[in-house]
């Protein structure tokens, strides 16, 4: 059991410059190799211990996901005692998790809370004397974990609960079928089908709801648009209430997008600043144009920046067209100035049913009442979903994925293996199931059979 | 006044399908045995249903032969029926099933007892097991007899303070109207033996002359020679058929009418009974929606009249039965020979109990059967043999048999027992095996019989053919594998497109051309491309390659329990002592006391945080 490979990400997710993905484990190098494709010619299988290395982490079709420093701290001298591998991979938490799930792909498994501390108490890496330490972080950190998951899955929804039902009863099917051929008969294929159907179809909603719900732990993506100069990078500043993006008066300076991390009334928010749409002929600023447009596209919400003085033009809703109307917050800004070229319920005629803020961030005016409305767009799920939006994590995102294989398999195998074969699948999907509920199942199936078949002859 | 009448190594109390493959393995290892039962004629008798096998206890039996045991060998010296069930079903689950003679049953298992050496048969009530400090010295019988000993094993069935219930009436009585074990109950709790109380029942018995065949449905047993016993030879006698029918909505019309004076409903009966079992009436209001059950009648033997009714086992009033059993099709003139019943009976909490099944409380003391809270008499014989094995491996001073969870349904059974609490009597099923796919009835003399070879219960005989087998086996299945056709050959393709299934595209060797559904070994034998034509090793083979894939991925599961199963806890482990444990698994580690980490985790009750902080501490203890 120690020698398995393990995986998890070491720093806070969601914020920081930087993101550490930490292994442990004697095949990790092995399995890191496949996936890190280094920038000198040295296979990391090479590579001394206490070494950095610079390269990519790839993804499946051998795109570059990040570029990444590798330390590599190879046994006995490293935290765990074991081969210890960490990447370091850029802030922002979409190539870190990605990253991770790279990881998980190539055969290592999630650590469990306090595993790591584990095993380096295990093997001797720890004193003694800290081992009760080491314990109450276990305790703590494994009980409170499967608390939480369980809580929030039971209190957000029944959807796991209705799967592991309707997987209980399949089991059940199955099973009485076979330990009481003569009182229950053979398996109605029909039904199974039917059910393993209904449970694949409502886990593929809850892994895509899964994804959704990364909004509250990766961020709500928000991006700023409008037409150039019209205060875009001041209301990324406002709301981050720090310099970093460069604000000037001239048009296009900021030409690549801004990323920031900020909390809006508690909900993780990643904001993003686009570079100024607009025509150009200026091939540097036409790659951040580029990449504006691709950003849109991705975001959660968007804030589209008008300038009351500079009125509505083409420009503006060349930019609108372009946007997904559901998701939008307008902002009209520069309210302080004395010329305003846009005519009352102009706006309202233009963005019917969108909700409208003025503005001036110079003086700081509007940025609360904006911070309100991102608040109420994610609380009053007025964003694409279905009320899944779970607290999955990856580790139960992983639990259902691996169960949801295990379903497809039987649909797959229905009728063409015989009962006790089909068996391994189904109850293979129950067992991965689970896993999210931290619950024992095999005595339930029992149950199951007793209650919903007359059993005894 | 006690006198001291002899000395044994081991002394098994009970004679029933326990006892007795606890005596004879204990004997067959060495051991001088003595045998005390409350009946002789009683030996091995089957007080319910006159079968053996099915999903899960033929795998048992099975398991029972390929360790040296005696429930297969003599099953099949007696059967009047058998049939293969689950036939589509898969390898895992196919089980065979045997009506026996219940008469020719007992007779044949006194006369293997008697002829057996080093084992004496007595016929006694023991009243006392003597401990010494907390370890078995002697029995005493209520004649006074004592006889000194070095282990005890306890198969006392469903005798222990038996009471049986039929409506109003109820008295004392161990199963079919013996004699019930009253004082033994008393023997044990004082020892500090926790006790617990459970129900079972049984149907009435009818006059085959008074049935209406015509208006059932014949069920005869199969055409093919089917055994349990991988040594037995192949059954010639003429076979007898079961018959079927069903419950009328006038039966349960019956029921209902007299409700009130059903034992179950009334409070009466207060032991819990087991629900694959339940008893007609219990049926009939739990399922009110279905309008009948179906009910077996079975043959109790070649040489009498007396037949059982599969399903109506109940202990409704002798009147209520009566009327009862005239609502059924076929069984309108119907005489009543036995009136169904429910008993009541002490049973020892299995927790108390080490995976050997050596008592934790007592040392040398072992049980097995009935008594440990299970039901079915393959569940009984198979633990009767394992307490059998380790009493002898007690007294040799050798490290006990235990078979894991991935090599046995015994295995599966026994740690079941140890590990879970049950309320109702405990029967074996396939879906209680995680590793169904590889503890099949084909396969159960590949997994044990070297291990009965190991502690001295296989015998020669046995022994010799068991290794020609594997020695064909492994010939033929190397032939498979290295035998090979290509698109090419002619003669594969026309046998191929006979079978509806698609050409070959590569080399292919004929073990993987028979993963396809199509493809069967016996095809093989009739084009002439193998030689082997004994049906086991052909079938054997066969399921081999063909649910190869998912045989592999069982085995992958089994390497990962495994390596849980294999952290020793040490039995000195004080579990208030290790910090941090929550309060609910110490209480529950200090019961159980699990002898793994993998045993530990399976104990409701004790969350992963606990097994972790197990792990640690055992670390810390080899530091």
């Amino acid at each position: 059991m120690l020698k398995e490979d393990i995986v998890a990400l070491s720093t806070p997710p969601g914020e920081g410059g930087i993101g550490i993905i930490r292994m442990s484990g004697n095949g990790i190098i092995d399995k890191i190799s496949k996936i890190f494709l280094p920038i000198t010619e040295k296979e990391l299988g090479q590579r001394k211990g206490f070494t950095l290395n610079l390269g990519w982490i790839m993804d499946e079709d051998g795109g570059k996901i990040d570029e990444v420093l590798l330390g590599i701290m190879r046994a006995p001298h490293s935290y765990t005692g074991d081969d210890v591998v960490e990447i370091n991979c850029h802030g922002g938490s979409m190539p870190v998790r990605r990253c991770l799930q790279r990881c998980i792909d190539v055969g290592m498994r999630l650590a469990e809370p306090g595993e790591f501390t584990k095993r380096a108490f295990l093997n001797g890496r720890l004193d003694l004397s800290q081992a009760e330490a080491v314990i109450d972080v276990i305790r703590a950190k494994t009980d409170r974990g499967l608390k939480l998951a369980l809580q929030q899955l039971e209190g957000r929804n029944h959807f796991v609960a209705e799967i592991e039902d309707s997987l209980l009863r399949l089991n059940a099917m199955l099973e009485a079928s076979l330990d009481f051929p003569e009182e229950v008969g053979d398996l109605d294929y029909l039904e199974a089908y039917s059910i393993l159907l209904q449970i694949k179809e409502r886990m593929d909603r809850l892994i895509v709801a899964g994804q959704r719900s990364e909004i509250y732990r990766d961020g709500l993506k928000v991006v700023i648009c409008g037409k150039p100069n019209v205060g875009k990078s001041s209301l990324l500043n406002a709301l981050v209430r720090k310099e970093k993006a460069i604000v000037t008066e001239i048009p296009g300076t900021t030409r690549d997008v801004v990323e920031e991390f900020i909390n809006v009334r508690g909900i993780p928010v990643k904001i993003m600043d686009t570079a100024g749409i607009r025509l150009t002929e200026d091939v540097v600023e036409k790659i951040g144009v580029e990449k504006s447009k691709e950003v849109m596209d991705q975001a959660d919400l968007l804030i589209f920046v008008l300038d009351v003085e500079a009125g509505i033009g083409k420009e503006d809703m060349d930019i609108y067209q372009d946007i997904d109307r559901k998701r939008l917050i307008v902002l009209v800004n520069k309210e302080d100035l004395d010329k305003k070229n846009i005519a009352p319920g102009e706006i309202e005629a233009l963005f019917p049913g969108v909700k409208v803020i003025r503005a001036s961030v110079k003086n700081d005016i509007g940025v609360e009442e904006l911070e309100e409305a991102v608040e109420a767009v994610v609380l009053q799920g007025v964003l694409p979903g279905d009320g899944l939006e779970t607290m999955i994590n990856l580790r139960q995102k992983n639990a259902l994925i691996r169960s949801q294989g295990q379903v497809e398999n039987a649909l797959q195998t229905l009728r063409e293996v015989p009962l006790d074969c089909l068996g391994v699948d189904i109850w293979g999907a129950l067992e991965s199931l689970g896993e999210i509920s931290g619950k024992t199942l095999k005595d339930e199936v029992i149950d199951r059979i007793f209650h919903d078949f007359c059993i005894g002859k | 006044m006690i006198y001291e009448a002899g000395k044994y190594d081991v002394v098994v109390i009970g004679a029933g399908h326990a006892g007795c493959e606890a005596a004879l393995a204990a004997a067959r290892m060495g051991c001088s045995t003595l045998m005390v039962t409350l009946s002789v004629e009683n030996i091995a008798l089957m007080p319910c249903n006159p079968s053996i096998g099915g999903p899960a206890k033929a795998q048992l039996v099975r398991e029972i032969d390929a360790l040296g045991g005696e429930m297969a060998i003599n099953i099949d010296k007696s059967s009047i029926q058998m049939r293969l069930i689950n036939t589509g079903k898969g390898p895992a689950v196919q089980a065979l099933r045997a009506q026996a003679d219940k008469h020719e049953y007992g007779r044949e298992m006194i006369k293997t007892i008697l002829g057996q050496e080093r084992l004496h048969l007595l016929m006694a009530e023991v009243e006392e097991i003597e401990a010494e400090g907390a370890r078995v010295r002697a029995i005493i019988t209520r004649t006074g007899a004592r006889y000194e000993c070095q282990t005890v094993v306890i198969t006392s069935g469903t005798y222990l303070k038996g009471r049986i219930i039929a409506g109003e009436v109820m008295y004392d009585g161990g199963p079919g109207n013996q004699f019930p074990a009253v004082k033994l109950s008393d023997s044990l709790r004082a020892m500090g033996i926790r006790l617990g109380r459970f129900k079972t029942g049984t149907p009435p018995r009818i006059d085959r002359k008074t049935v209406d065949f015509s208006k059932t449905v014949e069920m005869p047993g199969d055409e093919q020679p089917w055994r349990f016993s991988y040594i037995s030879p192949p059954p010639v006698r003429k076979q007898l058929s079961c018959w079927l029918t069903h419950s009328t909505p006038e039966t349960h019309r019956i029921v209902m009418d007299n409700i009130h004076r059903a034992p179950l409903f009334t409070g009466v009966i207060k032991g819990k009974g087991p629900r694959y079992c339940p008893s007609f009436e219990d049926k009939v209001v739990r399922f009110a929606h279905k309008s009948q059950h179906q009910l077996f009648i079975e043959p109790e033997g070649r040489d009498t009249d007396e037949m059982y009714v599969q399903g109506l086992n109940t202990s409704l009033p002798e009147d209520v039965q009566v009327q009862v059993l005239h609502s059924i099709p076929g069984m309108e003139e119907v005489r009543m020979i036995r009136t169904g019943y429910a008993i009541e009976y002490d049973y020892v909490i299995p927790s108390q109990a080490k995976l050997s099944l050596e008592s934790k409380v007592v040392e040398g003391l072992f049980t097995a059967g009935q008594i440990n809270g299970t039901s079915g008499y393959e569940e009984a014989a198979a633990q009767g043999l394992i307490a059998g094995i380790n009493a002898a491996l007690w007294v040799q001073k050798r490290e006990p048999l235990i078979l894991k969870r991935s090599e046995a349904y015994i295995g599966v059974m026994i740690d079941d027992l140890v590990t879970k609490e049950a309320d109702e009597p405990y029967r074996l099923l396939t879906s209680r095996a995680e590793y169904r796919l590889l503890l099949r009835q084909d396969n159960a003399d590949l997994r044990l019989t070297e291990k009965g070879r190991q502690i001295g219960l296989v015998d020669e005989h046995r022994w010799s053919l068991f290794e020609a087998k594997k020695k064909r086996l492994e010939a033929g299945t190397q032939f498979l594998q290295k035998t090979t056709f290509t698109p090419a050959d002619s003669e594969v393709e026309k046998y191929l497109t006979s079978k509806e299934t698609a050409p070959l595209r590569d080399r292919t060797s004929l073990w993987e051309m028979l993963r396809r559904t199509e493809v069967k070994i016996e095809d093989y034998v009739e084009q002439g491309w193998i030689q082997e034509n004994q049906p086991e090793i052909l079938e054997q083979m066969e399921i081999q390659a063909k649910y190869e894939g998912y045989i592999n991925k069982q085995q992958e599961q089994v390497l990962r329990f495994e390596k849980m199963e294999s952290k020793q806890i040490p039995e000195d482990i004080n579990y208030d002592e290790v910090y941090s444990l929550s309060n609910e698994a110490v209480q529950k580690l200090k019961e159980i006391r699990p002898q793994s980490i993998g045993h530990a985790s399976r104990i409701s009750g004790v969350t992963p945080a606990d097994i972790n902080i197990l792990l640690i501490n055992l670390e810390k203890r080899r530091n």
